[in-house]
């Protein structure tokens, strides 16, 4: 008997009677004797519940958590307020116990969510199609620029220096295992090298990929960049986006991006020290058949009602798999849902109220830093909710002793940027109170 | 099955259609038979130049989804964009809707593909 196996010893007997057995060993005389495990596993003891719970909430507690340090870390990960009814709607068993609505009938709710969710991510990029989410930011754009090349049929993709490090990492990782060439473009004065970029494009290029706000927080000219990345024969522009300054900013459709990604942790989604996240990916019509993951679509039954089913599958794994887009056959449902009920509990205007937020809390802040002139702005250009200010230390000495004020300091920018000596980046959110930015502003003034 | 007289065929299910230096390439009524309701049709891009067996072309239907092999090498010159709004004309008339129109680049490759008594043979093979 061991437990959570419900046979007792009279079960185990009456069913090897049923099958002509005498004991469990016999069941397995196939597997010869020389592999057989004859001792006990090599693992601890059992323990009760109570013992479990108090030995990993004492593992839990070696954690530091944003509820009583203030956050001043983004760089792709942010600390936005989540509405309570996001958690009450994600932690109902049928949607977090629900599996791939591989079979319509029975997975409707499922469908019917992500459905929704594609129809906000089109709304709020104003582009016509989106599929039921990847993975994260980085694979969304990886995903984007494999899309552009599988369209072209080519192989090269220019990558801005201003998009985040790590997605750049997950492209050039596919990218060398699918035999395509990623040629990446600088950064001048924080935004993306126009200049270098017109010298770059050719009809080689199979996409141009731009971050906005870049990794610096810094808002990119997205109609210029996109009209130097057409000039290529059949080249996609793809941005990867920050979803909530989709609050304040265009829509990337109206600057001319032919596939917009992105990371949509800011929509609902706790930090849960880096993951799972959640990556979107939204597109034009032409791009529909290259479009990888899953898609939703509506329909109706043989009864004439409303219904949805996963569609446009063929281009997908399913068949002819070696032709796929991608090979990634999952998406994030759940934090699909907690970002679609993030986005209809704002709605448009609670949308820009939180992008609004943001960017004023965050210009109150660089005025407040940057007042004395003991740390300067790295960039001298128009930004959302993020900057960059060099310091006169070391930015891992700084945020040490942030720390001892119990304060998460900013990103060490010289990490990804060696040529950016002691320089952090600086995210402030809704969330950041003025006697927390002040409290900040205080701590580095008084750093010796 | 209907088998068009005159016409060239691959073992793929292929036709040929040959109008001097050019020639016309579809999918045979078998084939669309076998896919079923046809709902969708890639089209490759006028002046690609693709070698025989080259894949040009898919073709899904609600169960399956088909690449479409030129049966000769040559430089597209035209594509039937019709079946871009109505890929099911291939259902209703294959031999009728041509997939693509090709500048052949070597006649003597003609040679390796069936007649269409040929293919009526190899057809009553296969099924």
């Amino acid at each position: 008997m061991y437990p959570y196996i419900p046979n007792t010893p009279l079960d185990e007997q009456e069913m090897l009677k049923a099958i002509g057995l005498e004991s469990v060993d016999q069941l397995f005389e196939d597997i010869p004797k020389d592999i057989h495990l004859d001792k006990p596993l090599n693992i601890p003891e059992s323990k009760s519940e109570l013992e479990v719970s108090t030995y990993l909430k004492s593992l839990a507690e070696k954690n530091c958590t944003l509820s009583e340090l203030t956050s001043f870390l983004g760089a792709g990960a942010y600390d936005h307020y989540i509405p309570s009814i996001v958690d009450a709607i994600i932690s109902r068993s049928e949607f977090y116990t629900s599996y791939t609505p591989y079979q319509p009938e029975i997975s409707q709710g499922t469908l019917q969510y992500i459905f929704e969710f594609q129809t906000l991510i089109c709304k709020l990029t104003g582009m016509d199609v989106a599929n039921a989410s990847l993975y994260d930011g980085g694979t969304a754009v990886t995903e984007a620029a494999l899309m552009a090349c599988a369209t072209s049929k080519k192989d090269e993709i220019i990558v801005s220096t201003g998009v985040n490090p790590e997605s750049r990492q997950i492209l050039k990782t596919y990218a060398h295992a699918q035999n395509l060439k990623v040629v990446e473009v600088d950064i001048k004065d924080g935004v993306t090298d126009i200049e270098a970029l017109e010298n770059m494009v050719s009809d080689n290029t199979a996409a141009v990929i731009v971050q906005n706000p870049n990794f610096f927080g810094i808002i990119e000219d997205l109609k210029t960049l996109g009209e130097v990345a057409h000039k290529g024969k059949k080249t996609s522009f793809i941005a990867s986006v920050n979803p909530i300054s989709l609050g304040l900013l265009k829509t990337p459709s109206e600057l001319g991006v032919d596939i917009v990604v992105g990371e949509g942790q800011p929509f609902g989604i706790p930090l849960s020290f880096g993951g799972p996240y959640l990556g979107f990916m939204a597109t034009k019509k032409e791009y529909m058949r290259k479009l990888p993951g899953r898609i939703v679509g509506e329909t109706t039954d043989l009864d004439g009602k409303r219904s949805y089913v996963l569609t446009l599958s063929a281009r997908e794994q399913h068949i002819r798999r070696e032709k796929a887009t991608s090979n990634i056959c999952s998406n994030q449902g759940l934090n699909a849902l907690a970002a679609t009920v993030y986005m209809v509990t704002l709605g448009k205007d609670g949308l820009r109220e939180v992008a609004t937020q943001c960017a004023k809390k965050a210009h109150y802040a660089y005025e407040q830093l940057t007042k004395s002139g003991k740390y300067k702005p790295l960039f001298d250009k128009p930004f959302f909710m993020e900057f960059v200010l060099e310091s006169h230390k070391d930015a891992d000495e700084l945020n040490k002793e942030l720390r001892n004020e119990n304060i998460v300091g900013g990103y060490n920018v010289s990490k990804d940027y060696p040529q950016y000596k002691n320089a952090v980046l600086y995210a402030v959110t809704e969330k950041r109170t003025k006697s927390e930015i002040d409290k900040l502003a205080s701590v580095l003034e008084g750093m010796k | 099955m209907k088998v068009v007289k005159g016409l060239y065929y691959s073992n793929d299910h292929e036709w040929v259609k040959v109008e001097g230096d050019e020639a016309y390439i579809g999918i045979s009524d078998y084939a669309q038979e076998h896919l079923g309701d046809i709902v969708y049709v890639e089209l490759p891009e006028v002046d690609d130049e693709l070698e025989k067996e080259d894949a040009f072309s898919a073709v899904e239907s609600v169960k399956a989804a088909a690449d479409v092999y030129l049966p000769v090498g040559g430089k597209v010159v035209a594509v039937n964009e019709a079946l871009e709004d109505d890929p099911a004309l291939l259902n209703s008339d294959p031999y009728e809707n041509w997939i693509i129109k090709i500048q052949l680049a070597d006649k003597a490759e003609l040679e390796d593909l069936m007649s269409s008594e040929d293919y009526e043979k190899f057809l009553a093979e296969e099924v």
